[in-house]
């Protein structure tokens, strides 16, 4: 196969990269050995949340934390280049109608009845914001087993607010009839697209809510048609209605992969699912092809001119640490900067410590090519992005698909500015 | 080309090791998003595995996985789920005894070899309500379910009589299968001559059977592993002398490239993997010439809409979607991509009585896009899914060859 492109990975980084490179007008192949991060986290982008305390905007704590953390790979694209890459989804979310902005986080609820910061929210979930406090209904729908409305009510309750305002916060059980018991929620998301199962829903929930409560659902409003559930909820409940995102699978999540795939193909992008990158080959100092494993009992070449390791960290194989305590890029070979020495602590005993091994991953030059041994780009033409690079620590900044979607943007401008 | 060591069998349970219970899978399963008859992939693959041990029970509903095979495809972790559960629902079916109807519907050569000599006869009789409750009723095969029609003739006998080209530059094999040899000959035409237009001497080797790929979906293992490795030796020693092997039917590929040797435990026999190693879906193989400039493009404009879909086993090759890339080198041709995972029928599924609703629930998304598209042309790889769209939409549905075909302008 031949592309002027070629990425690899179909999480957020990933799709972002391949989306901006097709739309650049470069053929562009994604190759994933399945699909990615997206359906794992809410599609919220969260840009900065914690440094480490609360960070209230991302836009005026972002110079100091780049300055305490010049190898973050938010350094490699900077404020302005994280401005962009927002801007740049903004307009291509479409019905997800992402608001928000870097100027100030919003505050929304996890399932754990947290108040968790986060730059840009779709729509769905932006009547959840805290900031100025009110009173929320959180809805327990009987047979979904991933959501306690219990729960999250009682820890926001007595969650503090930066503004110090006040925080009601209750649950409300509906029976749904009708629902097997034990389903998930794409179950729900489906059953809600069902105009009649979501007028149930809010006729037996319109008795129970109090003047003045917003209502909280658990991120189950619809797949495909989610901003239609949505308006109709509000009509029907007359009152301002919005998703709690919670354990995958992420509903908002997948209609942001589906948004982002489709757009990706509308821009004539090629998308090869299934297929793992094995090995790569190499003239002058350029990647020239990948080898990929698809199903016959032999590898398939991939040739492009420009390449993006988008391929995620040690949860999705990127990264590997093994027995011998050796870490290593599992495409490239690339060396691993940040992993301790191997009679040095890695890891610490508890869960929510702070690994010396945490920030492992690729160290990248200022347009984003990994490092080789030398200290240089290790190919002129390789770039990477998302959870493959070094110097973040994401679930403790509150950076996930910030990173994700900066990097993955800043990649795919590299090559575009080098393609033209 | 660079050859790779498959991994042993005893891999694809130990994959389920890998599963980080993220539900991906289940996400994209089209049956367990219709129907909660099928608990899902992970339930029933990762998660239910460890529980079978020898002299363990199974959970019935292993039955109700169409066997598509998309949860491995889109799995991030390598997991070999649909593989896990086609094993562990063969050893059921061991276990519980495969049912008469299973082990008719499962043997399409041998059906075919019965129908074609009295086409007439049986195309009548499968088109026929009453015989058709009478089956439903005796053999609980859905009365509505697509049936394919005998062609009466086989593309064997075609290609044995055919000459070949004189100014050919070079050669491949064309696997076929069963459902063109006897249902659809004319695919089987339109293939060697879209591959002569292109230079290629046509090598059909005689004597081809089933893969065995519809037995061992219904769990006869035995009888899968017996066909496949007829087949596979009537097709190695061409895979030994270095020549490709090119097949119209996606499934049928798939059980060559990979399917048979994860499946059925036969990582070690050496005709299957030499013959793997060789093995082109026959889009993938034009684009693949395409790229070495050695596809010809003196295509005719062809200004008609068309919707494609990929099938759930084309999927399974893990080489996106060749056709497309063919159809964009055809001028004035709209495509028309669908997005749906499924049409339902997954091979012999969706003939079953009990499973007949489910597997029109799973293509209902497919057969709207296709009606939306209001073209009278679908395109679309696999035989059994073009006979489903076929019947649920009214849409005639051809292999993208036959696009291919038509706009080479070798219809005359």
């Amino acid at each position: 196969m031949k592309s002027d492109a070629l990425v690899v990975g179909a999480g957020l980084s990933g799709l972002v990269a391949a989306l901006r490179l097709a739309e650049g007008g470069l053929k562009t192949t994604l190759v994933a050995q399945g699909v990615g991060s997206t359906h794992l986290s809410p599609a919220s982008i969260d840009v900065l949340g914690y440094a480490p305390e609360l960070v209230e905007s991302p836009a005026r704590a972002l110079p100091a934390f780049l300055a305490e953390h010049p190898e973050h790979p938010y350094a490699r694209v900077a404020p302005e280049g994280i401005r962009q890459s927002v801007e740049w989804l903004r307009e291509r979310a479409g019905a997800l109608a992402y608001t928000g902005s870097l100027e100030e986080n919003l505050l929304v609820p996890t399932a754990a009845g947290v108040p968790a910061p986060t730059a840009i929210v779709p729509a769905s979930m932006a009547a959840g914001d805290l900031r100025s406090g009110g009173r929320f209904a959180f809805v327990g729908l009987r047979a979904l087993k991933s959501f306690y409305p219990a729960y999250l009510a009682e820890n926001l309750a007595q969650a503090k607010l930066p503004s110090g305002g006040g925080l009601e916060a209750r649950a409300v059980r509906v029976s749904d009839p009708g629902r097997e018991p034990d389903v998930g929620a794409l179950d729900y998301a489906r059953a809600f697209e069902d105009a009649s199962f979501r007028r149930a829903v809010a006729s037996e929930l319109g008795v129970h809510l109090q003047p003045g409560e917003v209502v909280g659902f658990p991120a189950v409003l619809g797949l495909d048609r989610h901003a239609e559930v949505r308006r109709e909820l509000e009509d029907a409940l007359e009152r301002p209605v919005f998703e709690v995102p919670g354990l995958p699978p992420s509903v908002p999540g997948i209609r942001l992969f589906r948004t982002l795939r489709a757009a990706f193909r509308r821009a004539g992008g090629r998308l090869v699912m299934g297929a793992m990158a094995v090995g790569a080959s190499a003239r002058d100092g350029s990647v020239t092809a990948l080898s990929v494993r698809a199903a016959a009992s032999r590898t398939t070449v991939y040739e492009a001119r420009w390449f993006v390791l988008a391929t995620g960290g040690f949860a999705s194989g990127a990264l590997h640490l093994d027995s011998y305590g050796e870490v290593r890029e599992t495409v490239f070979g690339l060396p691993v900067a940040g992993v301790p020495p191997i009679e040095e602590p890695r890891f610490l005993p508890g869960v929510f410590d702070d690994h010396p091994m945490a920030r492992a991953g690729l160290a990248v030059d200022e347009r984003l090519r990994p490092l080789g041994p030398e200290g240089a780009a290790a190919f002129d033409n390789l770039f990477a992005a998302g959870a493959v690079l070094a110097g973040a620590e994401p679930w403790r900044e509150r950076s996930g698909n910030g990173l994700a979607l900066a990097t993955g943007f800043a990649a795919a401008s590299h090559i575009l500015e080098d393609a033209s | 080309m660079q050859t790779l060591e498959m991994e042993p069998v005893e891999l694809v349970r130990g994959s389920l090791d890998h599963c980080v219970k993220c539900t991906i899978c289940e996400t994209f399963c089209p049956v367990s998003n219709v129907t909660p008859l099928f608990p899902g992939p992970k339930y029933a693959g990762p998660q239910a595995e460890r529980f079978r041990t020898a002299g363990a029970t199974f959970d019935a509903s292993l039955d109700y996985c169409s066997g598509c095979g998309i949860c491995t495809t889109v799995c991030p972790q390598g997991v070999k789920i649909a593989e896990i559960n086609a094993r562990a629902r063969a050893r059921m079916k061991a276990e519980r005894g495969v049912p008469l109807r299973d082990r008719i519907i499962a043997r399409s050569s041998l059906m075919g070899k019965i129908g074609t000599p009295v086409a007439p006869l049986g195309n009548w009789l499968l088109q026929n309500r009453v015989f058709r409750a009478l089956l439903e009723r005796v053999l609980r095969i859905h009365r509505a379910a697509p049936m394919p029609r005998f062609a009466g003739r086989t593309f064997q006998g075609w290609a044995s009589r055919h000459p070949a080209p004189p100014n050919a530059t070079r050669a491949v094999v064309y696997f076929h299968g069963c459902s063109t040899n006897y249902y659809e000959p004319r695919l089987g035409e339109m293939t060697v001559a879209v591959l002569e237009h292109n230079g290629f001497r046509v090598l059909v080797p005689r004597g081809q059977d089933c893969c065995g790929l519809p037995l061992q979906s219904n769990g006869l293992m035995d009888d899968a592993r017996r066909y496949v490795r007829r087949l596979a030796s009537t097709l190695a020693p061409y895979a030994r002398r270095g020549y490709d092997i090119v097949a119209t039917s996606t499934s049928c590929g798939l059980m060559l490239k990979r399917e048979a040797i994860e499946m059925l435990d036969l990582e070690d026999d050496e005709d299957l993997r030499i013959v793997s190693a060789h093995v082109f879906d026959v889009c993938e193989y034009l684009v693949w010439l395409h790229e070495r400039g050695e596809l010809r493009t003196d295509f005719r404009p062809l200004p008609i809409t068309v919707p494609y879909h990929a099938p759930c086993q084309q999927a399974g090759h893990w080489m996106g979607k060749p056709a497309l890339d063919l159809f964009a080198l055809i001028p004035g041709l709209e495509v028309e991509e669908s997005d749906a995972e499924c049409c339902g029928i997954a091979g012999t599924y969706g003939l079953k009585a009990e499973k007949y609703d489910i597997a029109m629930a799973v293509g209902a998304r497919l057969f709207d896009q296709v009606r939306a598209a209001g073209s009278d042309l679908a395109a679309c790889d696999s035989e059994t899914c073009r006979w489903q769209i076929e019947k649920a939409t009214g849409v005639a549905s051809v292999h993208p060859i036959e696009v291919l075909y038509r706009a080479y302008g070798l219809a005359g």
